[in-house]
């Protein structure tokens, strides 16, 4: 398989770890990204909240690129650009005239016809049997909360993905991996996102509940599709245990770790040993017995990380 | 030559302004075969039908044309103007120069001549009429009712002591509907079984009513008067007239725990049940999906208990077959189920309220079934998970109803009555519980109804927020109810020991099947369509067929029993006389030409064409024919288009008529 990929602000800066992760597991599934040329920000919550064209023409200048350099599918890592990217390609869908005058803006032949995906997608287009079979570590000691945040399924009528409400796509990648999850309450509330930079209080808040709630219900870490989620959750978690005098000591991992885990990556060839909140050691933290062959596999991975 | 008699009206300004009507009298009075032309201000007007009236006697008129309105306004005003004249009604026709015309035309000069060419059309057409007479057709006189709720009770009862006879077609094992699950009735409180179930007894014991108990209609043929209806009786492995309900199968059944259709699975029952104590017939019936004789020859207890020998495991589904003449479809309602599995996948959602999920988020009808004193806890408020009285109970207002994204934009009408009751009555239960109601608005339009909401608010302390609520987790036992108080303008989260949705009110299952059988339309959510929404409430489209009940639109007992009335006075009035009359515009196939091809027969939407034979008065074979019931042709005029040698023709319009009125345009 091979796609387009926009990274976005913060796969390149403050959550390179994710992309990192991503890169190891989408390298052994035979996709090969290919990140777009000259990409720009996707607008993000500034755009919208400034000009209606201009968080437009944005994201359309992203899909336009990829357009032209013949993509049909571009990944988008990170939710608030898959969003942006979707709303602007709902909406130039729906009107030649917003795509001539958005053309005319972006000095590009804007369709807004690529397929945008998340990382979700993404592997459940891989498919979950292949991915089964790949896996050589089995997650059995996993008991995760699939976090999902706010932006993955919403809104349903731009993303279209999954019961915005009730989802279950990560928790069918996760079983693929032989782990398990937990039915909790907090799948898709929000973490306080962008509030991170002008009301930390109300990040603590919210991504307190958050951990406590997965806590409660029995979950040894959280599993994320977001850079934003991660930061609040991972990067703040100190914070939020200072704050409230508890101690969560709750791994926060990508969705893409857990999948390079049984896929037989060291946590270091993910960039799990770069998180805030200690992980597991190695892909035999996560199994309930360690048999010899699950060291194996993780030593042969390990080379094939490091390259 | 004809003597035809020209009217023109002016409908006050509406044609006047536009159309210039002197101009069109002059024009008119030239054309071959007009007598006389004249206009008037207002046609319609009891002076203006006088000089209809007058005209027809004096100039010795044969044939009317009436230029104004729709005929669908006043055709039968002039037709019977015309009659007191002494003129056949069928001799009158009329040019709508209003609607077709006047409206629609801005530019007086072209609307003149257009006025003048619609009257030429009717003339031509005028001069072609024949003098018809209404068709008489006899009627049974005997009434079918389909659903045995409240409505349907009513209309039976008052049909029934009107001194006609009733057949009544119920799909559960008992009448008695929605209703008589109920615990106490808004605005009074009055208890639903102390008022409905004597009503269930008079309808079991009346003479006139024959009730079908666990059927359902399964075909139908025939008009109004003359309707053949097939019932499937389901089986139901117990003869009725020779059961005692004496309770020795029941009793004695050791699968006992099946959940309980009439505690909508709040409760329990075996495997050989009657719904509920109170039910008419008092007679079980056997769940063929459970029973473990049926099943897998097992068990067999009942029939062993049974000292009457009613019971037996062969029994089959029977078809009987009635007649009737008219018919009244009180089916009601169901609610909202949210869940995955959905008729309309744009009915899925509302999964953050986790029914289904957690025990102790029920329906409303749920919870009609704990507060009843007929219910699973015997009155007793108890919370499913664990049995433990609930002191805190939050009741959502609007789920589903008023939701365009579900598709059901419309209001459930019922629910913030009911819930305004719910919030009561657990508080007559729970002196030191708290209820809150979340609500999108009150709606409370009705005698005593406003003033019942209050009592809940101000006698019986319930908390209102208006607002949605947004999600429901549950935590350590406790469901947590986050939402928002639009009028506080901030959010609310309320732990909470059980939530009670009120789902919006949907028709029952079915429905559209059953509205297909006897060419009733229905809306775009399934309710049944009335013919007038102000003026002909209860009547639809099928003539003969009649609707009352939460079928037609959500509506509380009050109303669906004023309906049931309403339903059954319209059964009265066709059952009045011996005979019914129909309008003689139908289909008439000349059996001198016909060559007996049955095109017709199929083409025929009605299945009014018959196959018949021509016979000599001696009884001797000539030829095959098709042959039109004059019962059945709603003269639609299909099979006058599809006959290849031209044998069928309309009454009223015949091929001769509409050609001079093409021919008089070209």
């Amino acid at each position: 398989m091979n796609l387009a990929y926009y990274p976005g602000c913060a796969l390149h800066g403050s959550s390179n770890d994710y992309e990192q992760s991503l890169r190891a597991c989408l390298g052994t599934l035979d996709v090969e990204l290919k990140e777009i040329d000259d990409w720009i920000c996707c607008g993000a919550t500034a755009a919208h909240s400034l000009n209606q064209k201009l968080a437009i023409a944005l994201p359309a200048r992203n899909l336009a690129l990829a357009e032209n350099k013949g993509f049909h599918e571009m990944l988008a890592p990170c939710p608030m650009c898959s969003m942006q990217l979707l709303k602007a390609r709902k909406e130039l869908g729906e009107s030649e005239a917003l795509r001539r005058s958005v053309s005319e803006i972006v000095e590009l032949e804007v369709h807004g016809e690529v397929k945008v995906l998340n990382l979700i997608q993404l592997f459940e287009s891989i498919g979950l049997d292949k991915l089964k079979a790949a896996v050589k570590v089995p997650l059995s000691a996993l008991n995760a909360a699939c976090y999902y945040g706010c932006l993955l399924t919403r809104p349903p009528e731009v993303v279209e993905f999954d019961d915005f409400e009730q989802p279950r796509s990560m928790e069918k990648i996760l079983a693929a991996l032989g782990g398990k999850t937990v039915d909790w309450n907090y799948r898709t509330e929000c973490c306080g996102a962008g509030m991170t930079m002008a009301s930390e209080q109300t990040v603590l808040d919210l991504s307190h509940k958050i951990l406590t709630n997965a806590k409660q219900h029995g979950a040894n870490c959280l599993v994320v599709a977001c850079p934003m989620c991660h930061v609040n959750l991972d990067m703040k978690q100190p914070n939020i245990e200072r704050h409230y005098g508890v101690k969560h000591a709750m791994p926060i991992y990508y969705l893409s770790d857990v999948v390079g885990l049984a896929l037989g990556f060291t946590p270091e060839a993910l960039g799990v040993n770069r998180h805030f909140v200690p992980g597991a050691a190695s892909s035999a933290d996560l199994q309930v017995s360690k048999p010899a062959a699950g060291l194996k596999a993780g030593a042969t991975a390990k080379d094939a990380g490091a390259k | 030559m004809s003597r035809i008699g020209v009217f023109i009206c002016w409908c006050g300004e509406n044609i006047a302004r536009t159309v210039d009507v002197d101009e069109v009298a002059r024009l008119v009075a030239e054309f071959p075969g007009v007598r006389c032309a004249v206009n008037y201000k207002y046609m319609c007007s009891d002076p203006g039908q006088a000089i209809v009236r007058d005209k027809i006697v004096s100039e010795r008129l044969d044939s009317v044309v009436i230029a104004s309105c729709s005929p669908h306004m006043h055709l039968r005003t002039f037709r019977s103007a015309a009659s007191l004249a002494g003129l056949n009604p069928y001799r009158v026709e009329m040019a709508n120069i209003r609607e077709h015309c006047s409206w629609v035309h801005p530019n007086r000069a072209q609307a003149t001549a257009k006025a003048v060419q619609l009257i030429r059309l009717s003339v031509e057409k005028a001069r072609r009429d024949h003098e018809l007479e209404p068709i008489r057709v006899p009627v049974t006189r005997r009434a079918l009712v389909i659903g045995g709720g409240v409505a349907g009770i009513q209309a039976a009862l008052d049909i029934a002591n009107s001194g006609y006879e009733v057949v009544m077609v119920e799909r559960d094992p008992s009448i008695g509907g929605k209703m008589a699950g109920l615990s106490e009735t808004f605005p009074t409180l009055d208890c639903s079984q102390c008022i409905l179930t004597p009503r269930m007894v008079e309808v079991g014991q009346h003479p006139k009513i024959k009730l079908y108990s666990y059927s359902e209609v399964e075909a139908v043929s025939g008009y109004v008067g003359n309707f053949n209806v097939s019932i499937r009786q389901k089986a139901r492995y117990v003869d009725i007239k020779k059961c005692t309900g004496c309770g020795e199968c029941w009793n004695a059944c050791p699968l006992k725990r099946n959940p309980s259709e009439f505690d909508y699975a709040m409760g329990m029952r075996p495997a050989i049940y009657v719904p509920f104590p109170q039910a008419v017939p008092a007679r079980p019936v056997i769940d063929a999906k459970v029973c473990a004789k049926i099943i897998r020859n097992g068990c067999g207890l009942c029939l062993k208990k049974c000292k009457a020998e009613a019971i037996n495991f062969h029994d089959q589904d029977k078809l009987v077959e009635e007649k009737v003449g008219a018919v009244v479809i009180a089916t009601g309602y169901k609610l909202y189920n949210i869940g995955k599995v959905q008729d309309r996948p744009k009915l899925e959602g509302y999964g953050e309220y986790g029914y289904g999920k957690y025990k102790n988020v029920i329906d409303s009808l749920q919870f009609e079934r704990l507060l009843s004193a007929s219910g699973p806890t015997v009155g007793e408020l108890k919370r499913p998970s664990d049995g433990a009285q609930p002191k805190s109970v939050v009741f959502l207002c609007c789920v589903g109803s008023r939701d365009n994204a579900k598709g059901l934009p419309y209001c459930s009408k019922i629910c913030c009555m009911y819930t305004a009751k719910h919030a009561m009555l657990y508080k007559h239960k729970v002196h030191d519980g708290q209820a809150h109601v979340f609500y999108m608005d009150i709606r409370a339009g009705g005698k005593g109804y406003e003033e019942f909401v209050r009592r809940a608010i101000e006698q019986d302390g319930a908390q209102y927020y208006r607002g949605r609520v947004s999600k429901i987790t549950e935590e350590n036992g406790k469901l947590i109810v986050r939402g928002t108080d639009t009028l506080a303008g901030e959010p609310v989260t309320i732990e909470a020991d059980m939530v009670v949705l009120a789902n919006a009110m949907r028709p029952a299952d079915g429905v559209e099947q059953l509205a297909q059988k006897f060419n009733v339309g229905y809306d775009e959510y399934g309710f049944l369509l009335e013919s007038h929404p102000k003026l002909r409430p209860v009547e639809t489209a099928s003539a003969g067929v009649y609707i009352c009940g939460a079928c037609q639109a959500p509506k509380d007992i009050p109303e669906s029993v004023a309906q049931a009335s309403a339903a059954a006075s319209k059964v009265l009035i066709t059952f009045s006389a011996s005979e019914l009359t129909r309008e003689p515009e139908i289909a008439k196939v000349n059996e001198d030409t016909c060559a007996a091809c049955y095109t017709c027969l199929h083409a025929c939407p009605y299945h009014a064409v018959e196959q018949a034979e021509v016979r000599t008065p001696r009884g001797v074979f000539v030829k095959r024919t098709a042959r039109v019931n004059p019962g059945l042709c709603m003269g639609c005029g299909t099979c006058v288009s599809v006959c290849p040698s031209k044998s069928a023709d309309l009454e009223g319009f015949t091929e001769q008529q509409i050609y001079s009125m093409v021919e008089s345009l070209v």
